[in-house]
């Protein structure tokens, strides 16, 4: 028996018992560290610490032109880079379709949640401005969905919005704000074996068989993922979503706190 | 554009209610070469699917000496939609929905009876009006029965949307484009297991339970159609012998 299959059944046994290494609940955080503005030649930017997971978020604005369907809104373009430093498992390369799901589910998140006010961002007929939020994962310890719109959502809200004068775009002086209109957060669930995990780190991932991520305001679920071959019944998919909305007020508090306000 | 109102007097664009699906057609092999396909019909989708497979996993480091691997490929032809030519082969779009999808079938595939080897599945849109994904899962299911690959299970997927405040079963594009919500799911019509889901848009928690039972619902129909696709098609093979 090779030492995997130990490891992956003394972790299940201790989580049936409720139990986890770190010492958390298995419906709850790690401890969320979250500094914004940390690259100020970006127009936003913010770096989350979650267990050992670190990303930093960088967020730019360019002037281009506005999507087809949408002549009268700015856009929005979300990429995951997995760094080939922050995982021994992680290849240079072309994004992985890992690096891909993460940027869509994030990017459905702040889509959906209307977080940035992209009428405010069209310049005139053809011109609008084009939001890039980029996610660069530099360490990775797991749950890389819930600390990944965190912190993008925390740059959004900490962002400067660039001029655009005579055809020249000026990122430096007196700017305002980036318009937000709402906070989206996430909460990722994990089954390993009989047991529902909050908020996994990278000794449990491993062996997880089904993932949820749920991505919510105030007042609506604004996203959802499933991932991984496993699979959820009804009733858990109806307890992740009430522990979200229970869970994300905490979540919005740490990203208006970065603000101040 | 103006957002057309989809739903006049309980009635959508097309005439359906908010609970009835888009007609569902499935036929058995259209690929020869395939070790199984199935081609689907999904009120104006076009796909077809095809398996090929338990067959040696290549490049050999994408080999799991304990299992067969899947491997899934979801493509929309670039004449497929009803606006401008598309680029074909693989978007950032299909590379997270052939992710989602493989993962739908490593849930029901028996794996551990190949190990070392590859099952290749594809899915290629001809024809798209909305609701791909779940259409190109539900036909894949079955390609994946005809090819004789054991199951515990054969998937089915519609998705459920909102619009005009109401929840809308099998939404088609123009109800996709100005929708409030979609949320695809594929579910394990023997266990009710959920396989994949995926949303956007705005649910209450209510409505995400009441969507999941709607397309538990309406799995009746698309199993049933599943069903008397093989059947007919192997009752015609009965026949021939």
């Amino acid at each position: 028996m090779n030492t995997t299959i130990l490891t992956e059944q003394y972790l299940k046994e201790r989580l049936s018992k409720g139990i986890r290494d770190d010492g958390r609940n298995l419906l709850s955080f790690r401890k969320i560290s979250l500094e914004t503005g940390k690259i100020p030649h970006a127009e936003g930017s913010a770096e989350i610490r979650l267990g050992n997971t670190k990303i930093l978020v960088g967020i730019k604005m360019d002037v281009g032109e506005p999507m087809k369907d949408k002549p009268d809104e700015g856009s929005i373009m979300t990429g995951a880079e997995l760094l080939p430093m922050a995982h021994h498992s992680y290849d240079a390369g072309p994004p992985s379709p890992d690096a891909v799901e993460l940027a869509r589910v994030v990017d459905r998140g702040i889509r959906a949640g209307n977080i940035i006010d992209v009428k405010k961002l069209f310049i005139e007929e053809g011109k609008s401005w084009n939001v890039f939020i980029d996610l660069y994962v530099l360490n990775y310890d797991g749950n890389l969905f819930d600390s990944s719109a965190l912190a993008a959502v925390a740059a959004l809200y900490n962002s400067r919005m660039p001029k655009y004068e005579e055809g020249k775009v000026i990122r430096e002086g007196n700017l305002e704000r980036l318009p937000i209109n709402n906070i989206s957060t996430s909460c990722t669930y994990a089954k390993i074996g009989n047991s529902i995990l909050l908020d996994t780190n990278a000794s449990e991932e491993v062996f997880a068989d089904a993932r949820m991520t749920i991505a919510n305001d105030e007042h609506f679920v604004r996203a959802m993922q499933k991932g991984l071959g496993g699979s959820f019944l009804p009733n858990e998919i109806d307890m992740f979503v009430d522990n979200t909305f229970e869970k994300s007020k905490e979540l919005r508090g740490i990203i208006q706190k970065t603000r101040g306000d | 554009m103006e957002k057309p109102t989809l739903i006049i007097n309980g009635k959508r664009l097309d005439g359906r209610d908010p609970g009835t699906m888009r007609q569902i057609k499935i036929s058995i092999n259209p690929i020869k070469n395939a070790s199984g396909s199935a081609y689907i019909e999904w009120g104006n989708n076009k796909i077809v699917s095809a398996v090929y497979g338990p067959r040696e996993a290549l490049p050999r480091h994408t080999q799991d000496l304990n299992k067969a691997v899947i491997k899934c490929r979801y493509t929309m032809a670039p004449f497929s939609s009803l606006e401008e030519h598309g680029r074909p082969g693989m978007n950032r779009r299909a590379i997270e929905i052939s992710k989602v999808t493989k993962e739908v079938f490593e849930n029901v595939v028996l794996t551990d009876l190949f190990p070392g080897t590859e099952i290749n599945i594809f899915i290629e849109v001809l024809q798209s009006d909305g609701g791909t994904r779940a259409a190109g899962i539900t036909c894949a299911s079955v390609a994946l029965a005809a090819s004789g690959i054991p199951m515990r299970d054969m998937p089915f997927a519609v998705s459920v949307g909102k619009a005009e405040n109401t929840l809308i079963l099998d939404m088609d594009k123009t109800e996709d484009n100005y929708s409030t919500a979609d949320m695809p799911i594929a579910i394990n019509p023997r266990t009710k297991e959920i396989n994949l889901l995926q949303m956007d848009g705005e649910l209450t928690s209510e409505e995400i339970h009441r969507g999941i039972e709607m397309v538990i619902k309406a799995g009746e129909i698309i199993t049933k159609t599943q069903k008397d696709a093989l059947l007919e098609h192997y009752q015609k093979i009965e026949e021939r012998i």
